[in-house]
């Protein structure tokens, strides 16, 4: 591999990865905090691109000169790049051509639910409004950690994925991150009375419901499962930021 | 032309992974990548402004003259040093090319991909609940990488070592020889990374979380797979926090075993210190490199985590 082909290669990885970072596309893959920091290095790396193109391609007689003169100390053979520099072809075509969604259902599916790594010793009065809009997360871990106490008979609005349960029936799944999506997990959520029916998996659904003590365990790992009691629910578009 | 092609396979090609194994597999190496590569980018920058404006000579001035006392300064002076593995190795070589004592150059080889200050903070971030992890992570890295500078100083021989003649950015004008390093770095670490990033993915979506639990739930069996899995991987040491984080399912001790023996030995080092120090040193220094790294580890792991 060339330098004027490696060039090439970090141009289009940095120009991936700030256009990746300037929409939303990057949320997909990444917590948000990280987007100065991704357009910051797509920039130093599109900057190292030109100076190698400026360096390589504009002055070869500068270069041509300086072998002349001896100042290269090579053995006059050209100094090979190894082939895995080729590999970096794959995320810039993962980014522009594949541009993947943010982990869904299949994820779920694959992890049992995480909700016991998020455990907290006390829980807040539920936010104003009714519903109370709280997060997927914040149902679980108060139905299942304080056993519903915090939620009383207050009405919830809760948004998640569609995503296949135990048994096959519909669940309301949402995928929490530390990092980026390689240490995604799901928090899952399984629905009685009105449940959404006739969804695909990976359909966005607002569902509005209370507190039931009913509960089930997630076979993957043998956590539990806690139910809503759906009274309402819309399909919704996917919002923008998909993780919790 | 690349262009072109983007637009013409574009839909085949978004068709050919909805299924979603493939895509899950997608999106977990893209995101590995899109992660990894503010630290790789800042990692390779700093390290070539210290290997080009930083002289050479300064390392050989600053060590003491003993060899005993030079392998626990070189390997402190890993601290200041930023830069994934893939940075460290070509340092060594021009160290021992310098003058330096082998057993320090390599004792630095070892600590400056596992303890500098972007490792740690990345580490830091990867286990947001856990600070400890990133002390357990420094003491047991700077150790092993002492153990192994002595050990060098024991039963190394100077013959195992082979420096081959190569080209460097010596003779350069100073602004170039720094977009020269930046270049050279992110497309030799960058490289390795994808395939990190693939391997990682791969058993993202591969291996049955059932599977890792059971090796997860044996105390022994989990620090030998996540040993195994770290050499395996090849993650740059700026990405593999966030790697180790995702493997929740692991105790805190065989994440650190995980953390500890992937800057210093794996198969992308192993090729590399084949490349730089001859293939009779690289059979030697990681098997052995390897062990002492489990066994600190595991030390450190009872007495912190």
């Amino acid at each position: 591999m060339n330098k004027q082909a490696q060039a090439v290669v970090m141009l289009l990885f940095g120009g991936a990865i700030v256009r990746a970072s300037l929409t939303d596309m990057y949320l997909r893959y990444v917590k948000e905090s990280l987007r100065p920091f991704l357009i910051a290095a797509g920039l130093v790396l599109i900057a190292a691109a030109v100076m190698t193109l400026v360096h390589e391609v504009l002055r070869p007689k500068e270069r041509a000169e300086e072998h002349d003169h001896g100042h290269d100390h090579g053995d006059g053979k050209p100094h090979r790049e190894p082939w895995v520099a080729w590999l970096l072809i794959l995320p810039v075509l993962g980014l522009l051509l594949v541009a993947p969604p943010a982990l869904g259902s299949y994820a779920a599916g694959q992890s049992g639910t995480a909700l016991s790594s998020q455990q907290i010793s006390d829980y807040p009065p539920l936010p104003p409004g009714d519903p109370a809009k709280i997060s997927v997360l914040d149902y679980a871990s108060r139905a299942v950690f304080d056993k519903g106490v915090s939620l009383g008979d207050r009405t919830v609005r809760l948004t998640g994925f569609i995503a296949s349960g135990p048994n096959g029936e519909p669940i309301l799944a949402r995928i929490i991150l530390s990092c980026c999506a390689a240490d995604g997990r799901p928090i899952k959520l399984g629905m009685s009375g009105n449940a959404p029916a006739g969804l695909a998996n990976d359909s966005w659904v607002e569902v509005i419901g209370r507190y039931t003590d009913r509960t089930i365990t997630d076979p993957v790992n043998e956590e539990t499962i806690p139910y809503i009691e759906v009274e309402t629910w819309t399909q919704i578009d996917p919002p923008k930021q998909q993780y919790e | 032309m690349l262009l072109v092609l983007l637009v013409v396979f574009r839909g085949p090609v978004a068709d050919a992974i909805s299924d979603p194994r493939l895509q899950t597999w997608t999106t977990v190496f893209v995101s590995v990548m899109v992660q990894a590569v503010p630290f790789l980018v800042f990692g390779v920058v700093l390290s070539a402004i210290i290997a080009v404006y930083v002289p050479r000579s300064f390392w050989s001035r600053a060590l003491p003259r003993h060899p005993a006392l030079a392998v626990p300064v070189a390997s402190c002076a890993g601290v200041v040093l930023p830069g994934c593995e893939c940075g460290a190795v070509p340092i060594a070589g021009s160290l021992i090319r310098r003058g330096v004592t082998p057993a320090a150059a390599l004792a630095f080889l070892l600590a400056a991909p596992a303890i500098n200050p972007i490792v740690l903070a990345a580490t830091a971030v990867a286990f947001p609940n856990n600070p400890e992890m990133v002390v357990a992570r420094g003491v047991a890295s700077l150790i092993v990488a002492m153990i192994m500078g002595w050990l060098w100083l024991r039963l190394g021989k100077a013959e195992w070592i082979r420096l081959p003649h190569r080209p460097d950015i010596d003779g350069m004008p100073k602004g170039r020889a720094f977009w020269a390093s930046v270049r050279h770095d992110i497309v030799h670490a960058g490289g390795f990374l994808v395939l990190g990033a693939m391997a990682a993915a791969t058993i993202n979506v591969v291996v049955p979380e059932r599977w890792l639990q059971t090796l997860a739930d044996n105390p022994v069996l989990s620090v030998l797979a996540l040993a195994v899995l770290a050499v395996l991987l090849s993650i740059c040491s700026e990405a593999d926090a966030f790697v180790a984080a995702s493997l929740s399912q692991f105790s805190l001790t065989s994440r650190l075993v995980f953390l500890v023996v992937g800057p210093m030995v794996d198969l992308k080092l192993i090729s590399m210190q084949a490349g730089v120090f001859g293939r009779r040193f690289a059979l030697r220094f990681a098997p052995a490199t390897f062990a002492i790294c489990v066994l600190t580890a595991v030390g450190i792991g009872a007495v912190i985590l």
